[in-house]
């Protein structure tokens, strides 16, 4: 009933192509935002903003990077973590080199470096497809990892191997370093989401985003179209390792503070492609809800047994989040094998019908 | 259609009321101490034993004495595996119960370097009792942070000196082979520059070869080892890997005796799955192994005897337990020292800074406490924030943990130099200023 589009006339093609062309939609995610920009840094405790949202925040970007990629493209990645790495140590190089640099300029530089990371060992792409672009990704994964660890230059020759976010303000606020608060770098994090989210949705509506798609579907049947493999394939390389890059340099700058080559391992890549997966392939929503389950789920089995009133012993609560967690992943994709976005995308319909469903 | 339902309301329920953490309850006022834990995961052989150490002192005081001067201790364990994510996740969790913690210790220097920048935020002192960031041992550039009894380059170079004496006189070391296997984290790194400037100075050969977490898969490392043929071996290992290098050691037919760990990588779990063979080998410590101290008798009649103890009856007296027995001890001693000055009230952070800071725990007040032989007298300085711990060898029969080495004084000439160097580079990063000890009362 509250749902109901009835009486929403299109009278343009530019209405009929928004993001959101029904009203409801517009309202709710307009809301939404607002909602989140300003809710949180003014309610929530620094718990919530640093361990819950940050790091959702964080690997949504991740997470909508893979999407491009894995769920648009069709190619296969386990290299999220290296590239991630690319763009934190950039950033990490670039705002020492040069202070002076804007911080969100540093960001953004630091996703081009992991773009151009990312077209190199995008290039086997064009000949090896599905499991064994996996493994060629992979080889991503550990060369970057082995190179950040080996070269002492990367860090600046910190004796420990660590890089450490230094204090960097945005309009006087300072939004990096240990001084930044939690709701500063909050902020930063939800607007770098919200710009490059809305980015990839007008991205993978438009042309870049079919040809994508005709290459995922039948890459023989896209060329035979006049979609070019080789511009396609490695342009969804260079953007998703730019969300990857832009998500590493915020893993470290503005989530963990510092960071060793340890945070970007290849648990990162599984953890980013489980995203995907959980969410839902294909579906810039998707990430959003993956990142969630991935990022939130944890931390929910932790903390239920406190609040309930439960008193186990930790390796025990660790032992039973770990198989909870492990169920849940294997119960949702047995009730919807397409993730969570196909989930609310059901429930969508429903909603459109109730409370009269045929 | 139904399960379809069921699945929207769980997820609904999932991602609307997720965590609800920091949901403290009111309570008395205590002294807050979170404990950063790893009873799971590759690093559990390690984490097992040093969480139990805190819990059994702690009950101890609470149990024997009611807390500190009548103040109790209020802890929480939360679980994070060696994981630096989780466990900043973790500090953040506890960080405001309980009314608020004062002081923690992460037991991970991955973890130490993630809280340090936020310690002087914060208002909790960090206390990475011989690991962490060296350079924070300069507490002028470091008020918040200590790592007595000793720091990882003081370790190293008292690992050098031993070698020294081996092979009788630090001129023999000129030209001999000494092999650094290192866990490939900031933790395994710290020890690395001092080895290389001993090198340098002393003109032995070193090789640094680092192993991957989690450290199972150790074979090609111990390849390069047999074709190196090193005299010496220091291997800096935690968790899974230090059973793993010990095995592969023997396996490969080292000398054990040759083979020193550094005091992360010497407690019973590291030597007992590699048998017989693992007899011989050392590793550094910087207190007594070994269950039969004053204070291990009081943790069995005031905590196992109720039946709260943590750990499991035999295990009262491991090297890693007894360890963090001490680094318990060291905490409530700096914050008695914090009420000597403060009163006998529930502390600030800022207050235990100061105990910290000013923590002079002699051979007599030891022997009160029961740590006669057990652990060394100790003395923390503003500037200084390592004291003036001192370093010995233990080695393993077979059956037990046996000190072979007298007290070996780091050679402090050599790492202060650098550690203040370091110091001034660290804090550089994290924007800090120096203050001045002589102003401090």
């Amino acid at each position: 009933m509250i749902y109901r589009e009835a009486g929403q006339f299109k009278t343009s093609y530019a209405a009929d192509q928004a993001v959101f062309p029904i009203v409801q939609d517009r309202v709710v995610v307009g809301a939404l935002l607002v909602l989140a920009f300003v809710v949180p840094p003014a309610l929530a405790g620094e718990y919530w903003l640093q361990a819950v949202l940050i790091p959702f925040l964080v690997y949504a970007m991740a997470a909508v990077g893979l999407n491009l990629l894995t769920g648009y493209a069709g190619q296969v990645s386990l290299g999220t973590g290296g590239f991630m790495a690319v763009g934190a140590y950039a950033a990490f190089k670039l705002t020492t080199a040069f202070p002076g640099l804007n911080i969100l300029v540093v960001f953004v530089l630091a996703g081009v470096m992991a773009a151009a990371v990312g077209i190199v060992f995008g290039l086997p792409s064009l000949r090896i497809k599905g499991f064994y672009l996996a493994v060629a990704t992979l080889a991503a994964q550990f060369f970057l990892i082995w190179l950040f660890n080996k070269v002492a230059w990367f860090v600046n020759y910190a004796p420990s191997g660590t890089i450490t976010a230094p204090p960097r303000t945005v309009l006087g606020i300072m939004v990096t370093g240990p001084e930044a608060t939690a709701a500063a770098r909050y902020v930063v994090a939800l607007a770098l989401v919200v710009v490059f989210g809305a980015i990839a949705k007008n991205l993978v509506r438009g042309r870049v985003g079919r040809s994508w798609m005709a290459i995922r579907d039948r890459d023989i049947a896209a060329e035979i179209i006049g979609v070019r493999p080789l511009r396609t394939k490695l342009l969804a390389f260079a953007i998703s390792s730019f969300y990857c890059g832009i998500a590493g340099a915020e893993l470290v700058f503005l989530f963990l503070g510092s960071a060793e080559t340890q945070a970007f391992d290849i648990t990162q890549s599984f953890l980013v492609l489980f995203m995907v997966i959980v969410g839902g392939l294909g579906s810039i929503l998707g990430s959003f809800l993956g990142a969630a389950f991935i990022i939130l789920m944890p931390i929910f089995l932790t903390n239920a047994p406190h609040v309930i009133g439960l008193s186990l012993p930790v390796a025990l609560l660790k032992q039973i989040e770990l198989m909870v967690f492990g169920g849940l992943i294997i119960f949702f994709l047995i009730v919807e094998p397409h993730g969570l976005a196909r989930l609310w995308q059901i429930s969508k319909e429903k909603l459109r019908l109730w409370p009269f469903p045929h | 259609m139904k399960t379809r339902t069921l699945t929207i309301a769980l997820l609904a329920l999932a991602l609307t009321v997720a965590p609800w953490a920091g949901v403290a309850l009111a309570q008395d006022k205590t002294l807050f101490v979170p404990l950063l834990v790893y009873r799971t995961g590759p690093y559990a052989p390690s984490g097992i034993p040093s969480a139990n150490g805190f819990n059994d002192y702690f009950n101890l005081l609470n149990d024997r004495d009611g807390g500190i001067n009548g103040v109790k201790i209020a802890f929480e364990e939360c679980e994070f595996q060696y994981d630096t994510k989780q466990g900043v996740e973790c500090f953040e969790r506890l960080k405001g119960k309980h009314g608020g913690a004062l002081l923690v210790n992460p037991f991970s220097t991955g973890v130490t370097y993630q809280l340090i920048p936020k310690a002087p935020v914060d208002k909790i002192v960090i206390h990475s009792a011989g690991y962490g960031m060296t350079a924070s041992a300069d507490g002028r550039w470091f008020p918040w942070v200590f790592n007595f009894p000793m720091t990882y380059w003081s370790q190293a170079s008292a690992f050098v000196k031993y070698v020294g004496q081996q092979e009788g006189g630090m001129d023999k070391l000129k030209g001999k082979k000494i092999v650094h296997i290192y866990h490939n984290s900031p933790y395994g790194k710290e020890a690395n520059p001092t080895l290389e400037d001993l090198a340098r100075r002393l003109g032995f050969e070193l090789t640094l070869l680092a192993v991957d977490h989690p450290g199972q898969e150790q074979k090609a490392t111990w390849l390069q080892v047999r074709r190196l043929n090193p005299d010496w071996i220091y291997i800096s290992g935690w968790g899974v890997m230090n059973q793993v290098a010990v095995k592969e050691a023997a396996a490969h037919g080292m000398k054990m005796d040759h083979v020193i760990g550094n005091w992360w990588t010497g407690t019973e779990a590291d030597v007992v799955p590699a048998g017989d063979a693992a007899k011989g080998y050392k590793s550094m410590t910087f207190h007594a192994p070994g269950g039969t101290f004053k204070v291990h008798e009081e943790i069995r009649k005031h905590v196992y005897a109720k039946g709260k103890g943590a750990a499991k009856p035999e295990a009262v007296g491991e090297v890693l337990y007894n360890r963090t027995v001490i680094t318990a001890m060291l905490n409530t001693e700096a914050m008695r020292t914090a009420m000597g000055r403060f009163g006998n009230k529930p502390l600030t952070g800022e207050q235990v800074r100061w105990g910290m800071e000013n923590l002079n725990l002699t051979e007599q007040r030891l022997e009160q406490l029961g740590f006669k032989g057990l652990a060394r007298p100790l003395r923390v300085t503003c500037e200084n924030h390592e004291g003036n711990g001192v370093a010995a060898v233990q080695q393993w029969d077979g059956k037990q943990w046996k000190i072979v080495s007298d007290w070996i004084e780091p050679m402090r000439e050599v790492v202060r130099p650098k550690l203040e160097a370091a110091a001034v580079e660290e804090a550089k990063k994290l924007g800090y200023a120096m203050r001045d000890c002589s102003k401090e009362k």
